[in-house]
């Protein structure tokens, strides 16, 4: 088992024909990914390796009944493509897209919640089950099958962890990048839930950063509804406060929101927390005994 | 993005939010001209940086005479505050806003931003005006007000009632309620237009005459949404922004200018961060965050390096790449160029993992260049700040 998708899930690239979305098709469905259709208005009738564009969601969920879309449009339109996938019907919508203006999502964010679309992102790396399906701009060769459910805030990060949990022979069910910006899709509690109720997974580790208190929110469940041991890293003890760090989300702002915050949190609730992000795998493996 | 308050209150008059009469004064002779014409009980000149806390520290002046103005004009320009907010250094005062005075009947506080939780733009108010609303949050944290707003439909007036009732203001001052209402409208309208990321008026004053007016404000904008707003990025000042970051801005880097002496340069902003704080634990401080992107290239790294060295403090550089996307060997290729073109004399780190690592350590270690080439991300961190002591000790 696994959470979200699948060797099964049928995915549509949204911008497909851009240099991003063409590259980023290619390896998803060189991965296994079943990448059944793309959309780039105006370009019907074209292939990218191999994979039919069409001009619409909707016309691309008709003929080849994808349930799930990958977005790499440019952030000017991003807002409107969302919205376009769950318009068509899209179970889940995964937006890789950095740089979309925090209005438009708030507006998004408030349009979708009348739908049944699910929504991962925006500026996130994507999901992707281990050696089933890749939905994202992750490099799938790190990572290997294995017991350990992810979730993280960041890219890069959430690789260096994901490397460190394969070199153990410890491997990952899936790994979910929720994304960087102050308003994102889906938040930790629901996946740290599909988590608890997956078969699979053994241990989540779960990668914070400084901004907002999602992790304090998430602190809260995982006390009372977690049974699998939650392994935390948040980074940004060192970030100053009032600064963005790199991610629009990433702010101490108004002395809330830091690392020190989220970590005592973390602490409280049970779940093992570290210091050293180059020992995320080793506390996994110790906590799995 | 930040702007100073004379162009908050700009903004604040073009959406029908009232302000005092005012004008930005950059020297003396503007500054008795502009008394002559203002004539006004009261004169207050503000120094304008972007830092809060500038009464405190002496950058507000207040004087019933005239012919004050001017000789206060003069001595705050120029000055270099110190507040709360500006780090030891301080801020050059460089312009002023020179404005009539209110007589306050009453302060109250109110600001509009995004809830990051809700994901709704949220109005905050509180009779405790004046106060920092953290302060106020952590004491009295029932007199904080919030009114969410549903984006669908916008500001209705029951929210503008709804918080009106419950900062009791029909009874502070009857004459002033409709007023309210209607400038939240207003607010939120700029707020949404101009794609501010938060609008925060402290003091909003009752004037001794029953009317409203914005004494301060402060307005920050969406960084990803300013391509939409020509007028606000006219508003950016550079002088109060750190010039290292000005600078790494046009190269697309995202740079954060800290105070310790391990220059990090790192792709992704959460492993940036991470190595910040794998740097602190190693036993040193981090000089900086550089997230040189996903697609790191040659230019980008080389235009990094020349950052990284800008910064006299810096007596050592960790470069810690996690290749995903971006091939190892590429970054590789970029440092070996950028230190030849650079020349660098500094101890430098470079630990590289993920897709071609293994051809971007080789390509390091046979380029000649006095760099260490690591794998392990600990042990690359020990390993910089080991060297960055040795070299301090035999110097």
């Amino acid at each position: 088992m696994s959470i979200l998708v699948n060797k099964s899930t049928r995915v549509v690239v949204q911008g497909i024909t851009g240099k991003e979305g063409s590259f980023h098709a290619t390896q998803c469905k060189a991965y296994g990914t079943q990448i059944v259709a793309g959309v780039t208005p105006g370009k019907a009738g074209q292939e990218v390796e191999g994979i039919p564009v069409f001009n619409t969601v909707r016309e691309a969920v008709k003929k080849t009944e994808a349930t799930t879309s990958l977005i790499f449009v440019p952030p000017q339109f991003a807002a409107d493509a969302i919205l376009e996938a769950a318009d068509a019907g899209i179970w889940l919508v995964i937006c890789i897209t950095e740089g979309i203006p925090v209005n438009e999502m708030v507006r998004v964010k408030r349009a979708l919640a009348s739908t049944q679309t699910r929504f991962i992102g925006p500026n996130c790396p994507g999901i992707i089950t281990a050696d089933e399906c890749k939905i994202g701009i992750m490099p799938g060769f790190i990572h290997k099958k294995g017991k350990v459910g992810v979730i993280s805030r960041s890219g890069t990060l959430t690789y260096e962890a994901v490397n460190q949990l394969t070199n153990l022979g410890l491997g990952e069910t899936t790994c979910v990048g929720i994304g960087g910006d102050p308003i994102i899709g889906t938040g930790y509690i629901d996946l740290l839930q599909m988590f608890e109720q997956d078969d699979e997974t053994e241990a989540v580790v779960m990668i914070g950063e400084i901004g907002g208190d999602a992790e304090e929110k998430a602190a809260a469940f995982i006390k009372k509804e977690m049974s699998k041991p939650v392994i935390g890293f948040i980074a940004g003890i060192t970030a100053p406060p009032g600064r963005r760090m790199g991610h629009a989300g990433a702010i101490i702002t108004g002395g809330k929101g830091t690392a020190t915050e989220k970590m005592a949190a973390l602490e409280a609730a049970g779940v093992r927390v570290v210091k050293n992000p180059a020992e995320i795998g080793e506390t996994v493996k110790l906590a799995l005994g | 993005m930040n702007i100073h308050e004379f162009q908050a209150k700009q903004l604040f008059a073009q959406f029908g939010i009232p302000v005092p009469k005012g004008k930005e004064i950059k020297n003396a002779r503007a500054a008795e001209k502009w008394a002559e014409a203002l004539e006004t009980p009261v004169y207050v000149v503000k120094a304008q940086i972007h830092a809060g806390g500038r009464g405190k520290a002496g950058g507000v002046k207040i004087t019933k005479n005239k012919e004050e103005v001017p000789g206060l004009a003069q001595e705050l320009l120029g000055k270099t505050l110190v507040t709360h907010q500006t780090g030891p250094k301080g801020r050059k005062v460089r312009r002023l806003l020179i404005e009539e005075g209110a007589g306050i009947a009453k302060e109250l506080y109110l600001s509009l931003l995004i809830d990051r939780d809700t994901g709704c733009p949220t109005f905050i108010a509180s009779t405790e005006g004046g106060m920092e609303i953290e302060e106020v949050a952590e004491k009295t944290p029932e007199k904080v007000i919030k009114e969410t707003i549903d984006p669908a439909v916008g500001f209705q007036a029951y929210n503008g009632r709804n918080l009106a009732f419950a900062l009791g203001l029909p009874t502070l001052e009857k004459a002033v309620v409709n007023s309210f209402i209607h400038m939240l409208g207003n607010l939120y309208r700029l707020f949404m237009e101009k794609d501010a990321s938060m609008v925060e008026i402290n003091p909003l004053v009752i004037t001794t005459d029953k009317t409203l007016i914005a004494l301060d404000g402060k307005v920050s904008f969406d960084d990803n949404a300013l391509f939409k707003h020509p007028d606000i990025q006219a508003f950016r000042d550079l002088h109060e922004e750190e010039p290292l970051e000005v600078e790494a801005g046009k190269h697309n880097l995202n740079y954060v200018k800290l105070d310790g002496d391990i220059g990090c340069m790192v792709n992704g902003a959460g492993l940036a961060m991470a190595t910040m704080d794998l740097i602190k634990l190693a036993g040193a401080e981090p000089a900086n965050f550089l997230d040189v992107g996903g697609g790191a290239t040659k230019e980008t790294v080389a235009a990094g390096f020349r950052i990284l060295l800008k910064d006299k403090k810096v007596k050592g550089i960790f470069i810690n790449i996690f290749g995903g996307i971006v091939r190892c060997e590429r970054i590789a290729n970029g440092v070996i160029e950028a230190s030849k073109e650079v020349g660098i004399k500094l101890p430098v780190v470079v630990r590289l993992q993920g897709t071609n690592a293994e051809e971007g350590r080789k390509l390091l270690q046979e380029s000649g260049l006095k760099v260490e080439v690591a794998t392990d991300l600990w042990e690359a961190a020990q390993k910089i700040v080991a060297m960055r002591g040795k070299k301090k000790k035999s110097s």
